[in-house]
């Protein structure tokens, strides 16, 4: 029972201490204070009389907490009415959190507001000695997020993907990772880098103290790929991690009421996981065995819904 | 050291239970916990029809305590149907239907919509105290109620076992289990959850729960549910299997709920402190317990508290008859 210090699993009101625009959908609170979250973990979001939802932690260095949000639902597009000072109900943190080891060359794959706790990963990772190509995709230009912070982080290397091409790669972010995977395939492979084809941002002089052995098939000049972002990118990055046999950390999303473990609401087919404790964040050799993926999801009754249909 | 017991029939390897509306929603996940150790799984409230349940905070703890208005959501029978014939395929532990209904007759009615599922026992969910908004006190807490029930589902339910799943929010929960057990209830479930009560966040001055009030459960919740127990199984003469429910953290708490006169024991809350595999490791601390005490059998210990009572001749009294014309 000692978690129970640690983790908050009653509400408590917190001022929100300022706000930040990030784009027109999407804003930041800043709270003063630490719940001790890790990333990928999330905390349960209260507004009183209102609703509350679960939040993946965009921030949490010790002094301030910080939860990027976009303002599509019912409890979020009020929470988006909220002036600084006024009082939102935080619980957690909960759930798994992205794990690596010190000196680590990751890929962090971020769709849409994913972008937030892959930012959060990136700033604690590269303080951990791991190097970084960050991967972030959205529909256009306009609605990226974090640029700027990923950018000022040291040993980060960025790339961009957009659907429309108004910045980056067009296409999406999964395009770019195989891409990255792929040229550091034909490197182990001993075949010679074709230029243009290969990613031209591929820093690997960004990687310190690291050397590759040469002999592996597998992409280990990638220790990990990390991802946030909608299922069926994850979806992919899923199957393209598999594919080159690299270790993968997804962030799975499922509705959630308690958060730790007792309703049972975020369970998957057919493992019986639950999102909250044994996810959010799962390694991707779980992910493939968990059938539901990329397919459905269930609702507040436990009712299933296709992926892509209108709920 | 034997744990396993046979209950009306049904063979439990141990006999810790995942309670019901505790990760009870898909079969993926009540196999979850039978590999987790679980002896016996109990199905979430299962409805006629689709019923919401409440909006968040929902579930909300402390170290000491835990506050739950879920509502009782259900997708209604058909998904039911899915996921307890699902489970039914490989069925690794006996399976335990909860249902619950806004009146006696669509008790009957949900009865006879689940019951050709082939389930192990029927559970009937009479004291929910999250639902009093909607449908006004629970049936258990009027004896003639909670016979009434009994009756009416009894009357469908054939062969398949009915425990009646009692609230201790009551005066007398002896007197309202007698009632059940002459209306032919085949077993009881005790406790469901106490209360109703209620948290405040102090800077929003708002009930923190969206329903504002929800059923207690947690570690302080135990000796309520030892008296009940015992309350019951003296009522019944011991006649009756209960399935003791309320505040089990450890082994030994699974114990003394079985001392008070339980035959299986409901584990829930405990599932969000001490993991899914509470149910392994409340059943290594039985085993414990008992080989180090020289007990062979659990179902010694069934009930083990009223019999060193009355060999004493300080045997709990019988709560007096309850006299209902049904």
């Amino acid at each position: 029972m000692t978690q129970v210090a640690l983790q908050s699993r009653l509400p408590r009101t917190y001022r929100i201490k300022s706000i930040k625009q990030e784009t027109e959908m999407v804003r930041t609170f800043t709270f003063d204070g630490s719940l001790g979250a890790k990333p990928g973990q999330f905390v349960m979001v209260w507004l009183p009389g209102v609703d509350e939802v679960p939040m993946s932690v965009a921030e949490d260095d010790g002094a301030v907490t910080k939860l990027t949000f976009f303002a599509v639902g019912d409890m979020t597009k009020e929470l988006a009415t909220r002036k600084g000072g006024d009082l939102v109900g935080l619980r957690g943190p909960f759930g798994t959190f992205y794990e690596w080891k010190p000196g680590e060359h990751i890929v962090l794959v971020a769709g849409g507001y994913g972008a937030a706790p892959m930012y959060f990963v990136a700033k604690e990772t590269v303080s951990h000695g791991c190097t970084m190509e960050v991967i972030v995709g959205e529909r256009s230009k306009e609605h990226l997020l974090y640029l700027k912070e990923l950018e000022s982080l040291p040993h980060v290397s960025l790339h961009v993907a957009t659907n429309d091409g108004s910045v980056g790669h067009k296409g999406l972010n999964t395009e770019v990772l195989e891409k990255l995977l792929e040229a550091c395939q034909s490197k182990d492979d001993g075949q010679t880098e074709k230029e243009g084809k290969a990613p031209s941002f591929a820093p690997l002089e960004l990687r310190k103290g690291k050397q590759k052995t040469g002999k592996a098939k597998s992409s280990d000049a990638v220790d990990q790929v990390f991802a946030c972002g909608p299922e069926m990118m994850l979806k992919r990055v899923s199957e393209i991690t598999a594919h080159y046999k690299v270790p993968s950390q997804l962030s799975l999303e499922r509705y959630m009421k308690c958060g730790y473990g007792l309703c049972g609401n975020c369970v998957v087919d057919p493992l019986g996981i639950r999102l909250c404790c044994e996810g959010p964040v799962v390694k991707n050799e779980t992910c493939v065995n968990i059938t539901e993926f990329g397919k459905y999801h269930r609702d507040a009754l436990g009712k299933k819904h296709l992926f892509g249909e209108k709920t | 050291m034997n744990l396993s017991q046979t209950i009306l029939g049904v063979t439990f390897e141990n006999p810790t239970v995942l309670a019901s509306g505790i990760m009870g929603i898909t079969a993926s996940s009540w196999r979850f916990a039978a590999k987790n150790g679980a002896g016996a799984i109990t199905t979430k409230s299962l409805w006629l029809r689709e019923h919401k349940g409440h909006p968040n905070p929902t579930i909300i703890s402390t170290a000491h305590w835990t506050l739950n208005a879920v509502g009782v959501p259900d997708a209604g029978p058909e998904k039911a149907r899915e996921e307890i014939g699902s489970f039914m395929q490989d069925k690794p532990v006996p399976l335990i239907a909860n249902i619950i209904a806004d009146s006696v007759e669509n008790f009957a009615k949900t009865a006879e919509e689940i019951l050709p599922l082939k389930l192990d026992f029927l559970e009937v969910n009479i004291s929910c105290p999250n639902v009093e908004d909607e449908f006004g006190k629970p049936f258990a807490c009027s004896a003639p109620d909670a016979a009434r029930v009994t009756k009416a589902v009894k009357a469908v339910s054939k062969k398949t076992p009915v425990f009646i799943k009692l609230s201790p929010n009551v005066d007398n929960i002896g007197a309202i289990a007698r009632a059940c057990a002459e209306a032919g209830a085949d077993g009881f479930t005790a406790i469901n959850t106490v209360g109703p009560g209620m948290a405040i966040d102090l800077r929003s001055r708002m009930p923190i729960l969206a329903n504002k009030v929800g059923g207690l459960s947690g570690p302080g919740i135990k000796p309520i549910a030892v008296k009940c127990i015992a309350d019951v199984y003296a009522a019944t003469d011991g006649e009756l299997p209960i399935i003791g429910t309320g505040g089990v953290y450890t082994g030994e708490d699974a114990l003394e709920l079985i001392l008070a006169g339980a035959s299986l024991v409901g584990i829930g809350t405990a599932l969000g402190e001490r993991g899914v595999d509470t149910f392994a490791k409340i059943c290594e601390e039985m085993q414990l317990f008992c080989t180090n005490e020289g007990i062979d059998d659990i179902a010694d210990l069934v009930g083990g508290m009223h019999r060193e009572l009355a060999s004493r001749g300080q045997a709990l009294k019988k709560s007096s008859s309850s006299n209902i014309a049904l």
